[in-house]
Protein backbone atom coordinates (compact mmCIF):
# COMPACT_ATOMS: atom_id res chain seq x y z
CA UNK A 1 0.00 0.00 0.00
CA UNK A 2 1.51 3.29 -1.03
CA UNK A 3 1.12 6.11 1.46
CA UNK A 4 2.38 9.61 0.74
CA UNK A 5 4.29 11.01 3.73
CA UNK A 6 4.97 14.74 3.95
CA UNK A 7 8.25 15.48 5.67
CA UNK A 8 8.76 18.75 7.59
CA UNK A 9 11.80 20.95 6.94
CA UNK A 10 13.63 19.91 10.09
CA UNK A 11 13.43 16.20 9.26
CA UNK A 12 14.44 16.45 5.60
CA UNK A 13 18.04 15.71 6.59
CA UNK A 14 16.87 12.09 6.78
CA UNK A 15 15.19 12.04 3.37
CA UNK A 16 17.97 13.61 1.36
CA UNK A 17 16.01 16.85 1.25
CA UNK A 18 12.81 15.29 -0.10
CA UNK A 19 9.59 17.03 1.02
CA UNK A 20 7.48 13.96 0.45
CA UNK A 21 8.34 10.26 0.37
CA UNK A 22 6.35 7.09 -0.15
CA UNK A 23 5.95 4.42 2.47
CA UNK A 24 4.01 1.27 3.23
CA UNK A 25 2.25 -0.16 6.23
CA UNK A 26 -1.13 -1.09 7.63
CA UNK A 27 -0.67 1.28 10.58
CA UNK A 28 1.26 4.46 11.36
CA UNK A 29 3.65 2.31 13.39
CA UNK A 30 4.39 0.01 10.44
CA UNK A 31 4.73 3.00 8.16
CA UNK A 32 7.38 4.57 10.41
CA UNK A 33 9.30 1.28 10.58
CA UNK A 34 9.16 1.12 6.79
CA UNK A 35 10.43 4.72 6.52
CA UNK A 36 13.28 3.91 8.91
CA UNK A 37 14.48 1.14 6.56
CA UNK A 38 15.20 3.76 3.88
CA UNK A 39 15.71 6.88 6.00
CA UNK A 40 17.77 5.74 8.98
CA UNK A 41 17.34 7.89 12.07
CA UNK A 42 13.88 9.23 11.34
CA UNK A 43 12.04 6.83 13.65
CA UNK A 44 13.97 8.07 16.67
CA UNK A 45 12.79 11.61 15.94
CA UNK A 46 9.14 10.52 15.89
CA UNK A 47 8.79 7.73 18.42
CA UNK A 48 9.56 7.55 22.15
CA UNK A 49 11.42 4.64 23.70
CA UNK A 50 8.07 3.32 24.94
CA UNK A 51 6.87 3.03 21.34
CA UNK A 52 4.41 5.95 21.46
CA UNK A 53 4.62 9.00 19.25
CA UNK A 54 6.63 11.84 20.76
CA UNK A 55 4.39 14.48 22.36
CA UNK A 56 5.90 17.38 20.40
CA UNK A 57 5.50 15.69 17.01
CA UNK A 58 2.04 15.59 15.48
CA UNK A 59 1.20 13.06 12.80
CA UNK A 60 -1.87 13.73 10.68
CA UNK A 61 -3.69 11.03 8.76
CA UNK A 62 -5.21 13.08 5.96
CA UNK A 63 -6.37 16.09 8.04
CA UNK A 64 -6.91 14.32 11.36
CA UNK A 65 -4.39 14.20 14.23
CA UNK A 66 -3.73 10.48 14.88
CA UNK A 67 -3.69 11.15 18.64
CA UNK A 68 -7.47 11.47 18.26
CA UNK A 69 -7.77 8.25 16.22
CA UNK A 70 -5.71 5.33 17.57
CA UNK A 71 -2.36 7.04 17.99
CA UNK A 72 0.54 5.13 16.50
CA UNK A 73 -1.75 2.14 15.90
CA UNK A 74 -4.08 4.14 13.63
CA UNK A 75 -4.96 2.11 10.53
CA UNK A 76 -3.93 3.23 7.05
CA UNK A 77 -5.59 2.75 3.69
CA UNK A 78 -4.01 2.82 0.27
CA UNK A 79 -3.86 6.39 -0.99
CA UNK A 80 -3.92 8.00 2.46
CA UNK A 81 -1.73 11.00 3.02
CA UNK A 82 0.31 11.33 6.20
CA UNK A 83 1.75 14.66 7.37
CA UNK A 84 4.41 14.92 10.04
CA UNK A 85 4.39 18.26 11.86
CA UNK A 86 6.76 18.86 14.75
CA UNK A 87 6.31 21.88 17.03
CA UNK A 88 8.13 24.99 15.77
CA UNK A 89 8.38 28.15 17.85
CA UNK A 90 10.02 30.68 15.53
CA UNK A 91 8.41 34.08 15.28
CA UNK A 92 11.01 36.78 15.63
CA UNK B 1 -18.37 27.91 13.21
CA UNK B 2 -18.86 31.60 13.83
CA UNK B 3 -18.51 33.41 17.14
CA UNK B 4 -20.12 36.58 18.47
CA UNK B 5 -18.00 39.75 18.27
CA UNK B 6 -15.47 40.11 21.07
CA UNK B 7 -15.94 43.86 21.37
CA UNK B 8 -18.92 46.19 21.63
CA UNK B 9 -18.96 49.11 19.16
CA UNK B 10 -17.59 52.49 20.23
CA UNK B 11 -20.23 55.22 20.46
CA UNK B 12 -19.17 56.95 17.26
CA UNK B 13 -16.46 57.63 14.70
CA UNK B 14 -15.17 61.17 14.22
CA UNK B 15 -15.33 62.84 10.80
CA UNK B 16 -11.59 62.26 10.41
CA UNK B 17 -12.00 58.59 11.22
CA UNK B 18 -14.82 58.17 8.71
CA UNK B 19 -12.54 59.60 5.99
CA UNK B 20 -9.61 57.43 7.04
CA UNK B 21 -11.54 54.18 7.23
CA UNK B 22 -13.84 54.74 4.25
CA UNK B 23 -12.65 51.61 2.38
CA UNK B 24 -13.68 49.53 5.39
CA UNK B 25 -16.94 51.38 5.90
CA UNK B 26 -18.23 50.70 2.40
CA UNK B 27 -17.77 46.92 2.76
CA UNK B 28 -21.37 45.82 3.42
CA UNK B 29 -20.51 43.15 6.02
CA UNK B 30 -18.02 45.35 7.85
CA UNK B 31 -19.44 48.86 7.82
CA UNK B 32 -19.72 51.35 10.66
CA UNK B 33 -20.41 48.61 13.17
CA UNK B 34 -17.21 46.69 12.40
CA UNK B 35 -15.09 49.83 12.45
CA UNK B 36 -16.58 51.00 15.74
CA UNK B 37 -15.81 47.62 17.26
CA UNK B 38 -12.18 47.91 16.15
CA UNK B 39 -12.04 51.39 17.67
CA UNK B 40 -13.11 49.96 21.01
CA UNK B 41 -10.76 46.95 20.77
CA UNK B 42 -7.67 46.40 22.90
CA UNK B 43 -5.14 44.04 21.34
CA UNK B 44 -1.84 43.00 22.88
CA UNK B 45 0.99 41.96 20.60
CA UNK B 46 3.69 39.93 22.32
CA UNK B 47 6.91 40.79 20.52
CA UNK B 48 7.63 43.48 17.92
CA UNK B 49 9.87 41.27 15.80
CA UNK B 50 9.25 39.13 12.71
CA UNK B 51 5.55 38.40 13.19
CA UNK B 52 4.91 41.42 15.41
CA UNK B 53 6.13 43.90 12.78
CA UNK B 54 3.49 43.29 10.10
CA UNK B 55 0.88 42.41 12.71
CA UNK B 56 1.24 45.73 14.54
CA UNK B 57 1.31 47.80 11.35
CA UNK B 58 -1.84 46.20 9.95
CA UNK B 59 -3.69 46.24 13.28
CA UNK B 60 -2.83 49.93 13.56
CA UNK B 61 -3.81 50.78 10.00
CA UNK B 62 -7.08 48.88 10.42
CA UNK B 63 -8.02 51.16 13.31
CA UNK B 64 -7.66 48.98 16.42
CA UNK B 65 -8.14 51.55 19.17
CA UNK B 66 -5.61 50.33 21.71
CA UNK B 67 -2.47 48.41 20.82
CA UNK B 68 -0.24 47.03 23.56
CA UNK B 69 3.31 45.97 22.74
CA UNK B 70 5.37 43.68 24.96
CA UNK B 71 9.01 43.95 23.95
CA UNK B 72 12.29 44.38 25.86
CA UNK B 73 14.82 43.98 23.04
CA UNK B 74 16.68 46.60 20.98
CA UNK B 75 16.81 46.85 17.19
CA UNK B 76 19.73 45.01 15.59
CA UNK B 77 20.89 45.34 12.00
CA UNK B 78 20.11 41.64 11.39
CA UNK B 79 16.43 42.32 12.25
CA UNK B 80 15.86 44.63 9.31
CA UNK B 81 15.68 41.88 6.67
CA UNK B 82 12.17 41.09 7.97
CA UNK B 83 11.13 43.34 10.87
CA UNK B 84 9.66 46.08 8.71
CA UNK B 85 8.30 48.11 11.60
CA UNK B 86 11.91 49.13 12.35
CA UNK B 87 14.31 51.03 10.08
CA UNK B 88 17.97 51.81 9.62
CA UNK B 89 17.88 54.82 11.95
CA UNK B 90 16.34 52.65 14.72
CA UNK B 91 19.39 50.39 15.12
CA UNK B 92 20.30 50.29 18.80
CA UNK B 93 16.97 51.81 19.82
CA UNK B 94 14.35 50.09 21.98
CA UNK B 95 12.13 47.98 19.72
CA UNK B 96 9.08 49.02 21.71
CA UNK B 97 9.81 52.71 21.12
CA UNK B 98 10.66 52.15 17.48
CA UNK B 99 7.46 50.15 16.95
CA UNK B 100 5.39 52.83 18.66
CA UNK B 101 6.74 55.53 16.34
CA UNK B 102 5.94 53.44 13.25
CA UNK B 103 2.45 52.62 14.51
CA UNK B 104 1.68 56.28 15.17
CA UNK B 105 3.01 57.22 11.75
CA UNK B 106 0.67 54.63 10.21
CA UNK B 107 -2.27 55.79 12.33
CA UNK B 108 -2.10 58.59 14.90
CA UNK B 109 -5.53 57.66 16.30
CA UNK B 110 -4.18 54.48 17.91
CA UNK B 111 -3.51 54.51 21.63
CA UNK B 112 -0.18 52.67 21.94
CA UNK B 113 0.72 51.17 25.32
CA UNK B 114 4.30 49.96 25.75
CA UNK B 115 5.24 47.19 28.14
CA UNK B 116 9.02 47.27 28.00
CA UNK B 117 9.63 44.15 29.98
CA UNK B 118 10.18 40.46 29.46
CA UNK B 119 6.92 38.52 29.65
CA UNK B 120 7.13 36.41 32.81
CA UNK B 121 4.81 34.34 34.96
CA UNK B 122 4.64 37.17 37.50
CA UNK B 123 3.50 39.91 35.08
CA UNK B 124 1.58 38.06 32.36
CA UNK B 125 -1.79 37.85 34.12
CA UNK B 126 -1.96 41.55 34.96
CA UNK B 127 -0.87 42.45 31.42
CA UNK B 128 -3.24 40.15 29.54
CA UNK B 129 -6.21 41.10 31.74
CA UNK B 130 -6.14 44.59 30.17
CA UNK B 131 -6.73 43.30 26.62
CA UNK B 132 -9.47 41.62 24.56
CA UNK B 133 -7.19 39.44 22.46
CA UNK B 134 -3.53 38.37 22.38
CA UNK B 135 -1.42 38.14 19.20
CA UNK B 136 1.66 35.98 19.69
CA UNK B 137 4.83 36.89 17.83
CA UNK B 138 7.39 35.35 20.16
CA UNK B 139 10.25 33.09 19.23
CA UNK B 140 10.61 30.43 21.91
CA UNK B 141 8.63 27.59 23.44
CA UNK B 142 8.81 28.82 27.04
CA UNK B 143 7.05 32.10 26.18
CA UNK B 144 4.52 30.35 23.94
CA UNK B 145 3.41 27.96 26.69
CA UNK B 146 3.34 30.89 29.13
CA UNK B 147 1.12 32.89 26.74
CA UNK B 148 -1.14 29.89 26.17
CA UNK B 149 -1.62 29.02 29.81
CA UNK B 150 -2.26 32.64 30.81
CA UNK B 151 -4.84 32.93 27.99
CA UNK B 152 -6.61 29.77 29.15
CA UNK B 153 -6.64 30.91 32.78
CA UNK B 154 -7.96 34.36 31.79
CA UNK B 155 -10.26 33.02 29.04
CA UNK B 156 -8.65 35.17 26.32
CA UNK B 157 -8.49 34.26 22.63
CA UNK B 158 -4.94 33.73 21.43
CA UNK B 159 -3.92 34.22 17.79
CA UNK B 160 -0.84 32.11 17.21
CA UNK B 161 1.69 32.01 14.39
CA UNK B 162 4.99 30.30 13.81
CA UNK B 163 7.63 30.56 11.09
CA UNK B 164 10.76 28.71 10.02
CA UNK B 165 12.72 29.08 6.78
CA UNK B 166 9.98 28.80 4.09
CA UNK B 167 7.23 27.31 6.26
CA UNK B 168 4.63 28.96 8.43
CA UNK B 169 1.69 27.95 10.56
CA UNK B 170 -1.15 29.85 12.15
CA UNK B 171 -4.12 29.06 14.34
CA UNK B 172 -6.47 30.54 16.91
CA UNK B 173 -6.67 29.07 20.39
CA UNK B 174 -9.49 29.78 22.81
CA UNK B 175 -10.21 27.16 25.42
CA UNK B 176 -13.78 28.30 26.06
CA UNK B 177 -14.77 27.69 22.44
CA UNK B 178 -12.18 25.19 21.22
CA UNK B 179 -8.66 23.88 21.68
CA UNK B 180 -5.67 25.58 23.29
CA UNK B 181 -2.02 25.33 22.21
CA UNK B 182 -1.40 22.45 24.61
CA UNK B 183 -4.19 20.50 22.88
CA UNK B 184 -2.10 20.82 19.70
CA UNK B 185 1.29 20.16 21.31
CA UNK B 186 1.04 18.81 24.87
CA UNK B 187 4.77 19.17 25.48
CA UNK B 188 7.65 21.16 24.00
CA UNK B 189 10.51 19.37 22.27
CA UNK B 190 13.69 18.85 24.28
CA UNK B 191 16.06 21.80 23.90
CA UNK B 192 18.37 21.55 20.92
CA UNK B 193 16.07 19.30 18.90
CA UNK B 194 14.14 22.04 17.07
CA UNK B 195 16.22 24.91 15.70
CA UNK B 196 15.11 28.53 16.06
CA UNK B 197 14.99 31.14 13.28
CA UNK B 198 18.29 32.51 14.64
CA UNK B 199 19.82 29.09 13.99
CA UNK B 200 17.92 27.96 10.92
CA UNK B 201 16.98 31.23 9.23
CA UNK B 202 13.69 32.59 7.95
CA UNK B 203 12.62 34.13 4.66
CA UNK B 204 11.79 37.72 5.56
CA UNK B 205 8.51 37.95 3.68
CA UNK B 206 7.24 34.81 5.43
CA UNK B 207 6.68 37.07 8.45
CA UNK B 208 4.15 39.04 6.42
CA UNK B 209 2.46 35.90 5.08
CA UNK B 210 1.82 34.58 8.58
CA UNK B 211 1.56 37.92 10.44
CA UNK B 212 -1.16 39.04 8.06
CA UNK B 213 -3.11 35.82 8.64
CA UNK B 214 -2.90 36.56 12.36
CA UNK B 215 -4.26 40.09 11.85
CA UNK B 216 -6.98 38.73 9.58
CA UNK B 217 -8.09 36.36 12.34
CA UNK B 218 -7.82 39.05 15.04
CA UNK B 219 -10.08 41.40 13.04
CA UNK B 220 -12.61 38.61 12.48
CA UNK B 221 -12.74 37.75 16.17
CA UNK B 222 -12.97 41.38 17.30
CA UNK B 223 -15.82 42.17 14.90
CA UNK B 224 -17.53 38.76 14.83
CA UNK B 225 -17.15 38.26 11.08
CA UNK B 226 -16.59 35.00 9.26
CA UNK B 227 -15.30 31.67 10.55
CA UNK B 228 -12.34 31.98 12.90
CA UNK B 229 -9.29 29.73 12.47
CA UNK B 230 -10.26 28.02 15.72
CA UNK B 231 -9.89 24.25 15.74
CA UNK B 232 -7.92 24.41 12.49
CA UNK B 233 -4.21 24.73 11.82
CA UNK B 234 -3.23 26.55 8.66
CA UNK B 235 0.02 25.29 7.15
CA UNK B 236 1.71 27.52 4.61
CA UNK B 237 4.51 26.43 2.27
CA UNK B 238 6.10 29.43 0.56
CA UNK B 239 8.07 27.33 -1.93
CA UNK B 240 5.06 25.35 -3.15
CA UNK B 241 2.77 28.33 -2.50
CA UNK B 242 0.17 26.18 -0.83
CA UNK B 243 -2.06 26.64 2.18
CA UNK B 244 -3.26 23.42 3.78
CA UNK B 245 -5.40 22.82 6.83
CA UNK B 246 -5.53 20.13 9.47
CA UNK B 247 -7.96 19.77 12.35
CA UNK B 248 -7.02 20.78 15.86
CA UNK B 249 -9.19 18.95 18.36
CA UNK B 250 -9.82 19.99 21.91
CA UNK B 251 -8.00 17.37 23.99
CA UNK B 252 -10.18 16.17 26.89
CA UNK B 253 -6.94 15.14 28.61
CA UNK B 254 -5.30 18.55 28.09
CA UNK B 255 -3.19 19.54 31.12
CA UNK B 256 -4.56 23.07 31.21
CA UNK B 257 -7.98 23.12 29.49
CA UNK B 258 -9.03 19.45 29.80
CA UNK B 259 -11.59 17.82 32.08
CA UNK B 260 -9.13 17.27 34.93
CA UNK B 261 -6.49 19.95 34.49
CA UNK B 262 -3.16 19.47 36.27
CA UNK B 263 -1.96 22.96 35.40
CA UNK B 264 -4.30 25.29 37.30
CA UNK B 265 -1.86 28.16 37.75
CA UNK B 266 1.22 29.35 35.91
CA UNK B 267 4.30 27.14 36.19
CA UNK B 268 8.06 27.55 35.69
CA UNK B 269 8.19 27.69 31.88
CA UNK B 270 11.98 27.83 31.57
CA UNK B 271 12.15 24.57 33.49
CA UNK B 272 9.21 23.09 31.51
CA UNK B 273 10.88 23.84 28.17
CA UNK B 274 14.52 23.64 29.27
CA UNK B 275 16.84 26.16 27.69
CA UNK B 276 19.81 23.83 27.43
CA UNK B 277 19.34 20.13 28.17
CA UNK B 278 20.57 18.79 31.50
CA UNK B 279 23.10 16.59 29.72
CA UNK B 280 24.53 19.59 27.90
CA UNK B 281 24.70 21.67 31.07
CA UNK B 282 26.50 18.88 32.84
CA UNK B 283 28.92 18.38 29.95
CA UNK B 284 29.65 22.09 29.67
CA UNK B 285 30.34 22.53 33.39
CA UNK B 286 34.12 22.75 33.73
CA UNK B 287 34.60 22.10 29.99
CA UNK B 288 33.84 25.54 28.59
CA UNK B 289 36.68 27.73 27.33
CA UNK B 290 36.65 31.37 26.25
CA UNK B 291 37.50 32.53 22.72
CA UNK B 292 40.70 34.05 24.21
CA UNK B 293 41.72 30.67 25.63
CA UNK B 294 41.20 29.10 22.19
CA UNK B 295 43.33 31.82 20.60
CA UNK B 296 46.10 31.16 23.15
CA UNK B 297 45.98 27.42 22.41
CA UNK B 298 46.16 28.13 18.68
CA UNK B 299 49.09 30.52 19.09
CA UNK B 300 50.91 28.03 21.30
CA UNK B 301 50.35 25.26 18.71
CA UNK B 302 48.53 23.07 21.21
CA UNK B 303 47.47 19.66 19.94
CA UNK B 304 43.82 20.55 19.33
CA UNK B 305 41.17 19.76 16.70
CA UNK B 306 38.63 22.60 16.32
CA UNK B 307 35.18 21.56 15.07
CA UNK B 308 32.43 23.97 14.00
CA UNK B 309 29.07 22.23 14.55
CA UNK B 310 26.95 24.83 12.71
CA UNK B 311 25.36 24.44 9.27
CA UNK B 312 27.34 24.93 6.02
CA UNK B 313 25.73 28.27 5.12
CA UNK B 314 26.53 29.66 8.57
CA UNK B 315 30.13 28.52 8.14
CA UNK B 316 30.22 30.37 4.84
CA UNK B 317 29.24 33.66 6.52
CA UNK B 318 31.95 33.63 9.15
CA UNK B 319 34.19 31.00 10.72
CA UNK B 320 37.08 30.55 13.11
CA UNK B 321 40.36 29.98 11.22
CA UNK B 322 41.23 26.29 10.97
CA UNK B 323 37.88 25.03 12.26
CA UNK B 324 36.52 21.92 10.53
CA UNK B 325 32.79 21.98 9.73
CA UNK B 326 30.81 18.99 11.04
CA UNK B 327 27.14 19.98 11.60
CA UNK B 328 25.48 19.01 14.89
CA UNK B 329 23.12 16.56 13.17
CA UNK B 330 26.03 14.34 12.14
CA UNK B 331 26.92 13.85 15.79
CA UNK B 332 23.33 13.24 16.86
CA UNK B 333 22.90 10.61 14.14
CA UNK B 334 26.15 8.96 15.21
CA UNK B 335 28.09 9.10 11.95
CA UNK B 336 30.56 11.81 12.92
CA UNK B 337 31.87 10.10 16.05
CA UNK B 338 33.77 7.47 14.06
CA UNK B 339 35.91 10.08 12.33
CA UNK B 340 37.00 11.87 15.51
CA UNK B 341 40.77 11.98 16.05
CA UNK B 342 41.86 10.03 19.15
CA UNK B 343 45.20 11.80 19.60
CA UNK B 344 43.99 15.40 19.73
CA UNK B 345 41.95 17.42 22.16
CA UNK B 346 38.62 18.27 20.57
CA UNK B 347 37.38 21.88 20.75
CA UNK B 348 33.77 22.43 19.65
CA UNK B 349 32.07 25.67 18.77
CA UNK B 350 28.82 26.88 17.20
CA UNK B 351 27.20 30.33 16.89
CA UNK B 352 26.77 31.13 20.59
CA UNK B 353 27.52 27.94 22.54
CA UNK B 354 24.17 26.16 22.80
CA UNK B 355 24.55 23.62 19.99
CA UNK B 356 28.21 22.98 20.82
CA UNK B 357 27.18 22.15 24.42
CA UNK B 358 24.72 19.57 23.06
CA UNK B 359 27.42 17.98 20.91
CA UNK B 360 29.85 18.11 23.84
CA UNK B 361 27.45 15.91 25.81
CA UNK B 362 27.47 13.37 22.97
CA UNK B 363 31.28 13.38 22.76
CA UNK B 364 31.72 13.02 26.52
CA UNK B 365 29.38 10.07 26.68
CA UNK B 366 31.38 8.50 23.83
CA UNK B 367 34.53 8.75 25.94
CA UNK B 368 36.13 12.00 24.77
CA UNK B 369 36.55 13.22 28.34
CA UNK B 370 38.94 16.10 27.64
CA UNK B 371 36.77 17.66 24.91
CA UNK B 372 35.74 21.28 25.50
CA UNK B 373 33.48 23.83 23.82
CA UNK B 374 33.82 27.57 23.29
CA UNK B 375 31.39 29.65 25.36
CA UNK B 376 29.90 32.40 23.20
CA UNK B 377 30.80 30.54 20.00
CA UNK B 378 31.90 32.26 16.81
CA UNK B 379 30.03 35.43 17.84
CA UNK B 380 32.19 35.64 20.97
CA UNK B 381 35.26 34.91 18.84
CA UNK B 382 34.52 37.76 16.44
CA UNK B 383 33.76 40.19 19.29
CA UNK B 384 36.95 39.38 21.18
CA UNK B 385 39.50 38.21 18.61
CA UNK B 386 38.59 39.22 15.06
CA UNK B 387 36.21 42.22 15.32
CA UNK B 388 36.65 43.00 11.62
CA UNK B 389 34.69 39.87 10.69
CA UNK B 390 30.89 39.94 10.24
CA UNK B 391 28.36 38.55 12.72
CA UNK B 392 24.86 37.38 11.88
Amino acid sequence: MAIEVRIPTILREYTGGAKAVEGNGKTIDELIVDLESRHAGIRNRLVEENGELRRFVNVYLNDEDVRFIDGIASALDDGDSVTILPAVAGGA
Amino acid sequence: MSLPPLVEPAAELTVDEVRRYSRHLIIPDFGMSGQKRLKNAKVLCVGAGGLGSPALLYLAAAGVGTLGIVEFDTVDESNLQRQIIHGQSDIGKSKAQSAKESVLEANPYVNVVLHEERLEADNVMELFAQYDLIVDGTDNFATRYLVNDACVLLNKPYVWGSIYRFDGQASVFWAEHGPCYRCLYPEPPPPGMVPSCAEGGVLGVLCASIGSVQVNEAIKMLTGMGDPLLGRLMIYDALEMTYRQVKVRKDPECAVCGKNPTVTELIDYEAFCGVVSEEAQEAAAGSTITPRQLKEWMDADENIYVIDVREPNEYEIVSIPGAVLIPKGEFLMGGALESMPQDKRIVLHCKTGVRSAEVLAVLKSAGFQDAVHVGGGVIGWVNQIEPEKPVY
